[in-house]
């Protein structure tokens, strides 16, 4: 017994060395599998917080270019207006709760809040970014981000009461469904962890006509909606051993600058989830049945 | 200025660096400037072995929880605060048995010797913290690479403060 105590004294320093290696490893591995890290959420309430403080300075040598930015989205939504359609009937009128429906009946799908970058890195292989939104203000995890020119930009993996974070396209772990917007065609976009204006789209048929400069735009199968633009194909590559394209994406989103930002809740994607789970449920409990 | 309130100061703007500007830089993609660690390698020489391994562990965190990927930089940070006695300990002059500065300098060890200190535990830290990263993703040349490539960059910046801001320090005598 004394021996061990002798030992713990004398090899103190080492030890703590490993406990504290050991901590830190967790944090990191831990945060791989479940996507969260220990102690992120009341962390993110104080780094958010400086970083909000350091980005009202930063956003004051930017302000031009975002004001053009958002002139323009307001210019194309203006456009959007019913004030700029008549109908030609106008003697008969359905008048119906407005909220989950639109004039002409239709459910309301998405919700659009807006927010903006604390923080934002583009130089790392697991790029995220901090918005000055929390779960108090509704963000909730695995929200759509687009930024004001209307471009995919990332989605939400965490939120604290007033900040949340987003996994940007720039993420070695991202992989987002998208469309090729001539053809309809899915496919999946990698980032390779190398050059920030370029993502890597896979799994596009051959018997798909790319050409250079094709817009790939995001897909319903995401937490996106449908045909926002995501980038441009830059350079097609011809995989000989596969039957699909492997493509370079210039991205839309300019991800250097990001300062306001959308995030969008798809009101339908619990019952999507669910729905998804339910029917892999029924088809593993058949294949088990079945001899 | 008392150590402490140094100390404090020096890592708070040693962060805020790191944060704030060097990871805004976009030069390459094996490129990445880091400086921050220069804190630990600061810290006075009277700072004790466990308390070294609390600070460096702390140090790196701060920054893990500022760039979101919590563990990395607490990991390679509490190696080099655990090495930092045995590489000062080789280096250290023979002739005196004290170190009459309180903290590692040009000036209190001499720049050759200073800087093969520096160069040792960035090279561990560098080395370390880009394996962790490894792990989950890339490839062997890229790691490679970007060991070489980011210990180049980080050792350009270390010289370049140390020659920008050379630090006054006081002869520690007997008397004081």
């Amino acid at each position: 017994m004394r021996n061990i105590f002798l030992f713990i004294r004398r090899y103190f320093t080492f030890l703590a060395f490993l406990a504290f290696q050991a901590a830190a490893l967790y944090f990191l591995f831990n945060y791989n599998r479940f996507h969260r890290a220990r102690g992120l959420g009341w962390a993110n309430e104080i780094t958010g917080r400086i970083n909000s403080n350091y980005k009202s300075v930063d956003d004051f040598f930017h302000l031009k270019a975002e004001n053009q930015r958002v002139h323009r989205m307001n210019d194309s939504l203006l456009n959007l207006l019913p004030a700029n359609f008549m109908k030609l009937d106008t003697s008969t009128q359905l008048v119906r709760d407005t909220l989950p429906y639109d004039t002409l009946g239709n459910y309301r799908r998405y919700i659009w809040r807006n927010a903006r970058v604390v923080y934002n890195t583009v130089n790392q292989q697991k790029n995220y970014i901090q918005l000055n939104r929390g779960h108090e203000q509704g963000i909730r995890d695995d929200m759509a981000v687009i930024n004001s020119d209307g471009c995919a930009v990332g989605v939400v993996v965490n939120t604290s009461p007033n900040f949340s974070q987003v996994m940007s396209l720039l993420h070695v772990q991202s992989k987002r469904s998208v469309a090729m917007k001539r053809s309809g065609n899915n496919g999946t976009i990698e980032w390779d962890g190398k050059n920030p204006l370029y993502l890597t789209l896979k799994n596009i048929p051959k018997s798909d006509s790319v050409v250079k400069g094709d817009t790939v735009v995001t897909s319903i199968n995401s937490s996106f909606p449908a045909g926002f633009m995501v980038g441009t194909v830059a350079e097609i590559v011809d995989d000989k051993s596969t039957n699909f394209y492997v493509l370079r994406l210039k991205t839309a989103a300019n991800f250097f600058n990001l300062q306001q930002v959308h995030v969008i809740e798809n009101l339908q994607f619990e019952e999507q989830t669910k729905l998804l789970e339910e029917t892999k449920k029924r088809i593993d409990n058949e294949n088990r049945n079945s001899p | 200025m008392s150590e402490l309130v140094r100390n404090i100061i020096r890592f708070i703007l040693f962060i805020l660096a790191q944060v704030y500007l060097l990871n805004q830089l976009h030069l390459h993609q094996y490129i990445i400037p880091y400086i921050y660690y220069l804190f630990i390698l600061w810290l006075p020489f009277s700072v004790s072995r466990l308390g070294l391994l609390l600070i460096g562990f702390l140090t790196g965190l701060t920054l893990d929880y500022f760039s979101m990927q919590v563990g990395v930089h607490a990991a390679a940070c509490t190696l080099i605060a655990y090495l930092r006695p045995f590489v000062i300990n080789i280096l250290a002059p023979k002739d005196s048995s004290e170190f009459n500065y309180r903290e590692p300098s040009p000036r209190a060890m001499g720049w050759t010797p200073y800087l093969v200190y520096v160069l040792i535990l960035t090279v561990f830290h560098h080395f370390y913290m880009t394996f962790l990263q490894w792990l989950q993703f890339g490839s062997f040349m890229d790691f490679l690479i970007k060991v070489v490539s980011t210990t180049g960059i980080s050792m350009l910046l270390v010289i370049t403060v140390e020659l920008l801001f050379p630090r006054k320090m006081k002869f520690r005598t007997n008397t004081a």
